[in-house]
């Protein structure tokens, strides 16, 4: 389609190309670097930063494969990304279907409570978060971590999930209500079943905030048994910090299940945070 | 929040207090009084939400401010009563003055520079160009990242005994490594890195928001006549309004709370040139154990964020009622 372009667009394409690849290389050079720096010794690295590994040293990544460090953190983090997921989505659906389809007092006061809680970020809450989850025994324990990542989820998860079933139109309820549903076995049945887009989009903003989350691991688990990948890379690059050829080959292993579900739910996460931000 | 819920039962809130409840042979089945099945849904289905969020995020704030008033390691109960004495040593310590300038500084480069870009990246990719997709996908890509990852990448990247950052001091013809060392130089090294993971997030949005710009207004105003700025800056521009307004919301309120990414590439160093308000918190509460004085710096971000954020709803967002992220379109 570009074919029968006159010289002047075809410049004009080409100065946007350029533009583009010259931003492009600035996101990929150095995950580049990182990728083939792990095939590096670190004498190859102080001598050829940039180019092809010579010789290809393929030790580092398969040293951290075949230790189990690296699987223990992938697996702390996908048990608390699943785990974090799944109580946040659950108890926001429940509290959304309210919010969108009943009328009591004090709604709107709810809701104005739970949008408020979008401002609190684990930042501001993180120390006496720590009292607290200290006071209830929960430190170096997953439901520490769980827990507050679900009740951070709250607010943005709520609010996306009422828009959604607020468009649901009220005959669906009220055909369900004469087929003898009630409320429970309307959202179980017909609500839920209706809203799988809207539950895929929430998943995964909350799936990728909690395989992302970094302060609140860190404050509670002080058992490395319970680390999550962020905290095992940050740890892995103290404990080498000398050899930088291994932290490389860590760094971009890390990045591999992040990237792997970009490429699964690029659609639903792009989807989600423009659409919950457009309402 | 301002449209009137379409469920005939769902009225303006209140309906509830009706007397509630004929008997079993009073149910009826148009759903236009409250019956007790629903009211018992009703409290099982908030449950959940509102114990979690009643224990873990309002409680939490509530303890911060209790214990911002004493001088208490964390240990035990606090008792040592202080009144305010946390809050007038933070303003007077420079080290938290100096928190609140970087977070300034920050926030202007990012509303200045990246914001910027990100609008212009998005405008290009919204131009019928072989391979945007995959340009789109490459750029956004580094948001999907966590912020420890790409701290960690870019100290390595940068690390100046491994050649890359030599290769960049060659290249730039100064010395890249020193500028994570050198405490007039990190902040705006800091602020690169944010951009590096964040810009993508804003593309992205600005993109959603231009392909919703129906094509006839622009081919309009260029049959009008405009040129391609004008038509960019007098119709594309102004209906982009809440997405941009949206934009500088998030980045204000993302940056009051900057810390992975500070917290692995400088903690905060050289000499505090670094230094953001939740790492200083960081320090003073886990590890130098002064909970007091960190829990006053948490609830002067909290405050900072929370102003902030009404001001800006009342005096920007106008109509917005229901919460920071849920603009539905513009007011005018």
């Amino acid at each position: 389609m570009t074919t029968s372009a006159n010289p002047a667009q075809r410049g004009r394409r080409l100065l946007l190309h350029l533009v583009c690849i010259a931003v492009g290389a600035l996101i990929v050079v150095p995950v580049w670097f990182g990728v083939i720096g792990g095939f590096k010794d670190n004498g190859q690295l102080s001598t050829n930063p940039l180019g092809l590994p010579d010789p290809w040293v393929p030790g580092n990544y398969v040293e951290i494969f075949t230790a189990g460090v690296f699987w223990r953190n992938v697996g702390n983090s996908v048990l608390i990304a699943v785990a974090s997921t799944f109580v946040v989505v659950a108890a926001a659906a429940m509290a959304a279907y309210v919010f969108a389809r009943f009328a009591f007092r004090g709604r709107e006061f709810l809701v104005t409570i739970f949008a408020i809680g979008l401002m609190f970020p684990f930042a501001v809450a993180i120390l006496p978060l720590f009292i607290l989850l200290r006071g209830m025994g929960l430190l170096d324990n997953p439901l520490g971590v769980i827990l507050p990542q679900a009740a951070f989820g709250l607010p943005i998860t709520i609010i996306i999930l009422r828009q959604f079933f607020r468009s649901i139109p009220g005959e669906v309820e009220e055909a369900a209500t004469l087929d003898g549903c009630g409320p429970f076995g309307f959202f179980w049945r017909v609500l839920l079943p209706m809203a799988r887009p809207a539950l895929a989009t929430v998943s995964v903003l909350a799936l990728v905030s909690s395989w992302n989350n970094f302060m609140l691991p860190l404050v509670v688990f002080t058992d490395q048994s319970w680390w999550t990948l962020p905290l095992g890379v940050q740890a892995f690059q103290g404990q080498y910090s000398d050899d930088t050829a291994k932290v490389l080959a860590y760094v971009v292993l890390s990045m591999i299940p992040a990237l792997g579900f970009y490429a699964i739910a690029e659609r639903q996460l792009i989807g989600g945070l423009s659409g919950s931000v457009k309402g | 929040m301002t449209t009137p819920s379409i469920l005939s039962n769902a009225g303006p809130g209140g309906r509830v207090t009706e007397p509630s409840g004929p008997g079993p042979g009073g149910v009826r089945r148009t759903g236009r009084r409250p019956r007790p099945g629903r009211r018992r849904a009703l409290a099982v289905f908030l449950a959940p939400s509102l114990v979690l969020f009643l224990l873990l995020v309002l409680t939490p704030i509530v303890v911060a401010g209790y214990a911002s008033l004493y001088k208490w390691n964390g240990f035990g109960l606090p008792e040592n009563f202080i009144g305010l004495d946390n809050y007038t040593r933070a303003f007077g310590d420079p080290v938290f003055r100096g928190d609140l300038w970087h977070g300034l500084v920050l926030i202007v480069l990012s509303l200045a520079v990246q914001l910027p870009v990100a609008m212009g990246l998005a405008m290009l990719l919204n131009q019928p160009l072989r391979g945007r997709a995959i340009y789109r996908v490459i750029f956004f890509a580094p948001y999907v990242l966590s912020e420890v990852t790409t701290a960690v990448l870019f100290n390595l990247v940068f690390s100046p005994n491994r050649g890359f950052g030599d290769a960049i001091s060659r290249f730039l013809g100064a010395d890249a490594g020193a500028v994570f060392a050198d405490p007039d130089t990190v902040l705006y090294a800091v602020f690169l890195v944010v951009s590096w993971k964040y810009f993508g997030l804003y593309m992205i949005l600005f993109l959603a928001a231009r392909q919703n710009i129906p094509k006839e207004l622009n081919e309009a105003a260029v049959t009008d006549g405009a040129s391609a700025w004008q038509a960019f800056r007098l119709v594309t521009l102004p209906l982009l309004g809440p997405t941009i307004r949206i934009s500088v919301f998030l980045s204000v309120i993302g940056t009051i709370q900057l810390f992975d990414m500070v917290w692995v590439l400088t903690g905060g160093g050289p000499i505090h040139a670094s230094e953001t308000m939740a790492v200083t918190m960081f320090q003073f509460g886990f590890r130098r154990f002064e909970v007091g004085y960190a829990s006053a710096i948490s609830i002067i971000m909290f405050l900072l964020s929370l102003v902030f954020a009404l001001i800006y709803q009342r005096v920007v967002l106008r109509r917005d009622t229901e919460g920071a992220l849920t603009v539905q379109g513009d007011q005018r």
